[in-house]
């Protein structure tokens, strides 16, 4: 499920405060999110390209993430050349591929790779758990990070009870079909989850509240400042402003 | 009152859950202060509710509950005596909600309102004293069975409850994890009341053995006689022959 393989590693990426990450990856999504130039988004896939290659994190565990990525924004290729209206780039019959969709598929395109390489490059050299303290520090709503934090631990224990559903119907001799009784069983599944999610949920917080949980959330983790993070804050900074002056001028 | 105040206090207690007939119907029970009693009965009998209605996380229809000799009823009031009782859930995986074993651990101390610094070292100590200290970094999911039992125990202790209440604390567990948990229940001063099915288990814990019947809590006399051959051993459940 979440391994967190990513962030293992020892390079300057991984070392970096992670509050210092979060509202660099942050920002730098917010301006890629908002920009159209060609030449932003082009310098944006540059510089997250170069972020991710500081972090040295494995080529093929890098590729299966983008590899997942691009096969959704693929279904963008086919749908969007088609169905935006404009300038004809070439017909086939009555079929014609506008430049204007093509324009966005490409936009989008660069968009999504240059966000989830940042956040790779930014956020996943980060255990969960530190993410969620530095969450906490920043000051992000408690209910958010708690939430965050409470998602990563018990999605596992989640994954175990599928794994016991299924394990509980294959041995009774279930295999899967296209019919009416595979569809049955997998909603009864789904359902089975959600209720036992439910009933978990509901004696985590009495194991919390009988520890002295009030809905005040602390966390243990302190953060140390080196001038490594001073000298990586201009830096960031620095790279997510010049996108933006690419995109909007002065 | 007897000579003793008790710590904790039922009387004439009500309890049942919607659509059901009642759980418990005028049952009383009281654990003074060093007792420590093991709690048994069949499934269903209402072993978990009586713990969690002791926490404040279920609330009885008529009757009256005494936490240290205060009458508690309010949040509030449970809030305040929360902290004196430690409740070591049927469950590990539902206790540990924390990324890793030191946050977990630090989380009740941080809740009573200790700095960070100071809720790390009482959490470190607390793993060392029980033999965890090589845990404390490790993510709390990835931990055996076992260890989320011992660690779940940790979370617990760190906050010095002066009552301890401990669901089936041996269910699924190894030889040499159940022999730890016992080691630990021995040396542990806080009064205790353990529910359990295992004879064995509360006669090297406890002193007295109490049995949930027809919604009510009974005497069932010396946990060292429930059973033919169980007896305390000093030196754990070492194998040794009877002649």
């Amino acid at each position: 499920m979440i391994r967190e393989e990513f962030a293992l590693g020892d390079s300057i990426m991984h070392r970096l405060d992670p509050r210092l990450k979060l509202l660099a990856a942050a920002g730098f999504s917010v301006v890629v999110a908002l920009s159209k130039q060609w030449a932003a988004l082009a310098a944006a896939l540059a510089g997250a390209l170069v972020l991710l290659l500081i972090t040295r994190l494995p080529a093929k565990a890098v590729g299966r993430r983008l590899l997942g990525i691009n096969t959704f924004v693929s279904l963008f290729w086919v749908m969007l050349p088609l169905s935006v209206f404009g300038t004809p780039l070439f017909s086939v019959g009555p079929v014609s591929v506008s430049m204007e969709g093509v324009a966005l598929a490409g936009r989008l395109t660069l968009k999504s790779n240059s966000i989830v390489m940042a956040f790779m490059a930014l956020g996943a050299t980060s255990s969960i758990g530190a993410l969620g303290a530095a969450m906490n520090r920043l000051r992000f709503p408690e209910k958010l990070t708690l939430l965050f934090l409470l998602t990563y631990r018990y999605l596992f224990v989640i994954q175990e009870e599928y794994q016991r559903l299924r394990r509980a119907a294959l041995i009774r001799g279930f295999t899967p079909k296209t019919d009416l009784h595979t569809y049955r069983t997998y909603a009864y599944w789904v359902a089975v989850l959600f209720v036992r999610a439910a009933d978990r949920a509901q004696r985590v917080q009495h194991a919390m509240i009988c520890r002295g949980f009030s809905g005040r959330f602390f966390t243990l983790r302190e953060f140390g400042w080196t001038p490594m993070d001073s000298a990586w804050s201009v830096t960031l900074a620095a790279g997510v402003t010049a996108l933006a002056v690419l995109e909007w001028g002065f | 009152m007897g000579f003793l105040m008790g710590l904790v206090e039922l009387e004439k207690i009500r309890f049942s859950y919607p659509g059901n007939p009642p759980v418990f119907s005028d049952m009383s029970f009281a654990l003074k202060p060093g007792e420590k009693v093991g709690m048994v009965g069949p499934n269903g009998s209402g072993k978990s509710t009586l713990l969690h209605m002791i926490m404040g996380l279920l609330k009885p229809a008529a009757g009256t509950l005494r936490l240290f000799g205060e009458k508690t009823q309010t949040e509030n009031e449970f809030q305040k005596a929360r902290r004196r009782i430690g409740l070591l859930f049927q469950n590990a995986d539902d206790q540990l909600f924390s990324p890793t074993v030191i946050e977990d651990v630090a989380f009740g101390p941080l809740n009573m309102g200790m700095k960070p610094p100071e809720a790390r070292r009482q959490a470190l100590e607390t793993l060392e004293a029980l033999g965890l200290s090589n845990h404390a970094h490790r993510v709390t999911h990835r931990l055996s069975g076992g260890e989320k039992k011992l660690v779940a125990l940790a979370t617990v202790l760190v906050m010095q409850p002066e009552v301890l209440l401990l669901d089936e604390p041996t269910t699924g567990l190894d030889e040499a994890t159940y022999r730890r948990i016992v080691d630990i229940l021995q040396k542990i001063e806080a009064a205790c009341i353990i529910v359990s099915h295992e004879y064995d288990f509360l006669a090297l814990t406890t002193r007295t053995v109490y049995a949930l019947k027809d919604g009510k809590v009974i005497d069932s006399g010396d946990s060292a006689l429930l059973h033919t051959h169980y007896h305390v051993h000093p030196g754990g459940v070492v194998p040794h022959s009877h002649s």
